[in-house]
């Protein structure tokens, strides 16, 4: 029972993580259309971003660890934003409206400039980082088991579910959010009724880098270790995410990101830690074959 | 960008729009290349490189400047020409001059071991970038005329490496007979994974392969009693002409090759013949497609990727024809891989990752999804280029995806774009190819 919850813990944290990463995907999905390979090492370039920021503030003298995390937080969303932004300026905006394969391979085009471009920028060793929060619950049930919730376990968690109210709000409640939701339903339509829809997809593409970044910045805090190339596997598990929970949906991403997760913690606590990867891909392809819109997708009907 | 010039101040226009381009690339440089994280005894350190920052921010005004200018400049003396000059046709885009560029890229491949630049060290290259025509060949089958959208072809490409590698190595099979049984199996793979997936739409149906793409990766790299592991499978049998082996000396009772055709042995023998050898392969690819698209299995890929809801209304069968196609392609991969094992000598899961799908993808599509020559161009540029500056390896890369990024921008149906219908009503003029700027369907 302890080593179950331990995985429950651990495969919710991890899904926290996923399913942040999950949104921007679903978003730009949902939006134009197109898978953005570029999100996964968007994710990665946060990473990074944080990682430098910790180490200016501690060149700066700030030692305070709830201040350092918000300045890190704001540095790190603020430049993957600006990331984020150009991507799509420079890569998909001109392809909008174009041949359908085509801003998928500009996108694979672009991951592969951000992964080498932070290879060349930052070196390809590991960077490794001091654990900033330590601390945390023991919940064990049983005498001789361990079961812990760690402090940084909590934080990734809280900030997750405080994110993805914000996120909702946002889209539900601001003008911001209507104007995506009438992009996302009739590009052509939300047009002729006003809605500057160029704006409203870089505005897209912000809030998914934005939330990428803080994706980047858990898992620096929760591994220590960050590498050019964690991009490309988390956003592959991240994009499974959000297909698994019904691409174009929101709550459908997170939900997808937390059952990656689970399902990641419990295969390689029970099963084997090598294949994990082959588990998570399993499970996709098994949903896409029963369930082809995902869990919380709407069914699509193709038109002649 | 020539009509916003036209404004009142063009000049403070660009010099503003210059300037915004500065700050953003000033923007992107400043947390990546402004600091760097360095290495030390006690750990990690920040280093300082704010000139760089500064440069990123100059180069990126001076060009926008530059090509903004450029730009004008041209777009004022295409406006100065009658309307039809502008539309200038690709050289090659006719039916006529793309079967003859063609039969000249044939041509030269053929001869090039033999003329005066043609060392080792070329014949090498080219037998890489064959490798990649061969299976950008192969996948176009898939992606091009069936229009599935395969991210993990480089699957198939490793079950038929492996398999040959594995069989010579437990049965001592050769080259020749290894051959057909690896793009059997690669077939059989694209069957078996292909059968459950392929009623899946577009996008998803790239996500799942993929998935299995990476799937074949982790096992390769995790079933050690089998496959080796991370290590590989070395010492794999090369291939013999005819049963005679391409060695210095040959083992008791048999001849070489130098030694039955009464040559000097030199080891430049086995790379041409290497050479060779998938040039065949390669031609024998690009004729079956040529050959099937004239068949009815082939038409009803090519309807098939036109519009499904209509084939299905037309009697095809969209999951045999889809299969069809997929296993097809899988087998040219699994060709394509157990010459990879022979000419390699060596092969480990690291030779099999994604960006290998990214760059077969990319040939294709920037090929121009569909023309076989335009795979050719598009794997020289990708392929053979990147491979002449080896020494910068760390820029290589880097250069690859921005050349993906500008190819797509400059032209986003591919470098051939232009094609031709395979049949056509005898009255009908031939339909323009889609206008790129018409807006496409977007998902719903």
């Amino acid at each position: 029972m302890d080593y179950f919850l331990q995985q429950l813990i651990n495969g919710l944290t991890l899904g926290s993580i996923y399913g942040l990463i999950a949104i921007g995907y679903t978003m730009v999905y949902g939006i134009i259309g197109m898978i953005n390979f570029a999100h996964g090492d968007l994710y990665m370039v946060g990473a990074f971003i944080s990682m430098i920021a910790f180490m200016l503030l501690a060149v700066l003298g700030i030692t305070s660890v709830p201040l350092a995390l918000a300045l890190v937080l704001v540095m790190a969303m603020l430049f993957t934003a600006v990331y984020g932004w150009a991507i799509e300026r420079i890569a998909y905006r001109p392809l909008r409206g174009s041949f359908k394969l085509a801003p998928l391979i500009s996108a694979i085009g672009m991951s592969i400039v951000l992964e080498n471009y932070v290879q060349i920028a930052q070196g390809a060793r590991v960077k490794p980082m001091q654990p900033l929060i330590q601390g945390g619950f023991d919940l064990s049930l049983q005498p001789g088991h361990h079961t812990s919730l760690s402090l940084l376990q909590i934080l990734i968690m809280l900030l997750t579910v405080g994110l993805m109210a914000v996120f909702s709000w946002i889209i539900t409640k601001t003008p911001l959010g209507r104007a995506q939701r009438a992009t996302e339903q009739d590009m052509t339509m939300a047009t002729l009724l006003g809605v500057n829809v160029d704006r409203i997809i870089s505005a897209t593409f912000i809030i998914g880098a934005c939330l990428a970044a803080v994706a980047g910045l858990m898992v620096t805090l929760y591994y220590g270790v960050i590498d050019f190339y964690i991009g490309f596997i988390a956003g592959m598990k991240a994009f499974t995410a959000a297909v698994l929970g019904g691409i174009g949906s929101l709550p459908g991403a997170m939900l997808g990101g937390l059952l990656i997760g689970l399902i990641e913690a419990f295969w390689s606590g029970y099963f084997s830690i090598e294949y994990k990867d082959v588990a998570t891909f399993g499970i996709l392809v098994m949903v896409l074959i029963f369930r082809p819109t995902g869990l919380l997708g709407k069914p699509e009907i193709e038109k002649v | 960008m020539a009509s916003r010039l036209a404004s009142k101040s063009p000049a403070a226009t660009l010099v503003k729009d210059s300037a915004a381009a500065a700050l953003v690339a000033a923007l992107l440089a400043l947390p990546l290349l402004g600091f760097r994280m360095t290495d030390t005894a006690r750990g990690l350190v920040l280093d300082y490189r704010f000139p760089l920052v500064l440069w990123s921010a100059g180069v990126v005004f001076a060009g926008r400047l530059l090509f903004t200018l450029a730009g004008a400049a041209i777009g004022r003396r295409l406006a100065a020409r009658p309307p039809r000059a502008a539309a200038r046709r690709w050289p090659l885009s006719g039916g006529r001059g793309r079967a003859l560029a063609g039969w000249a890229m044939v041509g030269f491949a053929l001869v090039l071991p033999l003329t005066p630049f043609g060392d080792r060290n070329l014949v090498d290259k080219a037998t890489l970038l064959l490798i990649y025509i061969m299976l950008g060949w192969g996948l176009n089958i898939v992606v091009g005329l069936a229009g599935l959208l395969d991210l993990g072809y480089v699957a198939f490409y490793a079950v038929g490496a492996y398999s040959y590698a594995l069989l010579s190595q437990a049965f001592g099979l050769s080259f020749w007979l290894c051959l057909p049984i690896a793009g059997l199996m690669a077939a059989t793979f694209g069957m078996v994974l292909g059968f459950p997936v392929l009623r899946l739409r577009g996008d998803y149906l790239a996500i799942v392969t993929l998935g299995f793409g990476e799937i074949i990766r982790v096992v390769l790299l995790n079933w050690q009693s089998l496959t080796g592991g991370p290590d590989g499978v070395y010492d794999i049998k090369r291939p013999s002409f005819f049963g005679l082996p391409f060695s210095a000396f040959a083992p008791e009772g048999h001849q070489t090759f130098a030694q039955f055709f009464g040559l000097a042995y030199s080891p430049n023998q086995r790379i041409y013949f290497l050479y060779y050898l998938i040039l065949i392969l390669a031609l024998a690819t690009n004729l079956f497609t040529l050959r099937i698209r004239r068949l009815p299995i082939g038409r009803a890929w090519e309807a098939l990727r036109e519009d499904e809801i209509a084939c299905r209304s037309l009697g095809i069968n969209p999951t045999k024809t889809k299969l069809s196609a997929f296993a097809i392609g899988a087998m040219f991969a699994g060709f394509a891989g157990s010459f990879f094992a022979t000419r390699q000598g060596f092969i480990s899961p690291e030779s099999f990752t994604f960006i290998e799908s990214a760059i077969i993808l990319s040939i294709v599509v920037l090929g121009g999804m569909g023309s076989q020559v335009g795979i050719v161009l598009a794997a020289v540029l990708l392929v053979g280029l990147p491979e002449w500056f080896r020494d910068l390896q760390l820029y290589r890369m880097l250069a690859f995806g921005g050349a993906m990024v500008l190819i797509m921008l400059w032209r986003p149906r591919g470098l051939l774009a232009h094609r031709d219908p395979t049949i056509l009503l005898a009255d009908h003029p031939a339909p323009s190819p889609a206008d790129p700027t018409a807006p496409s369907e977007v998902s719903p």
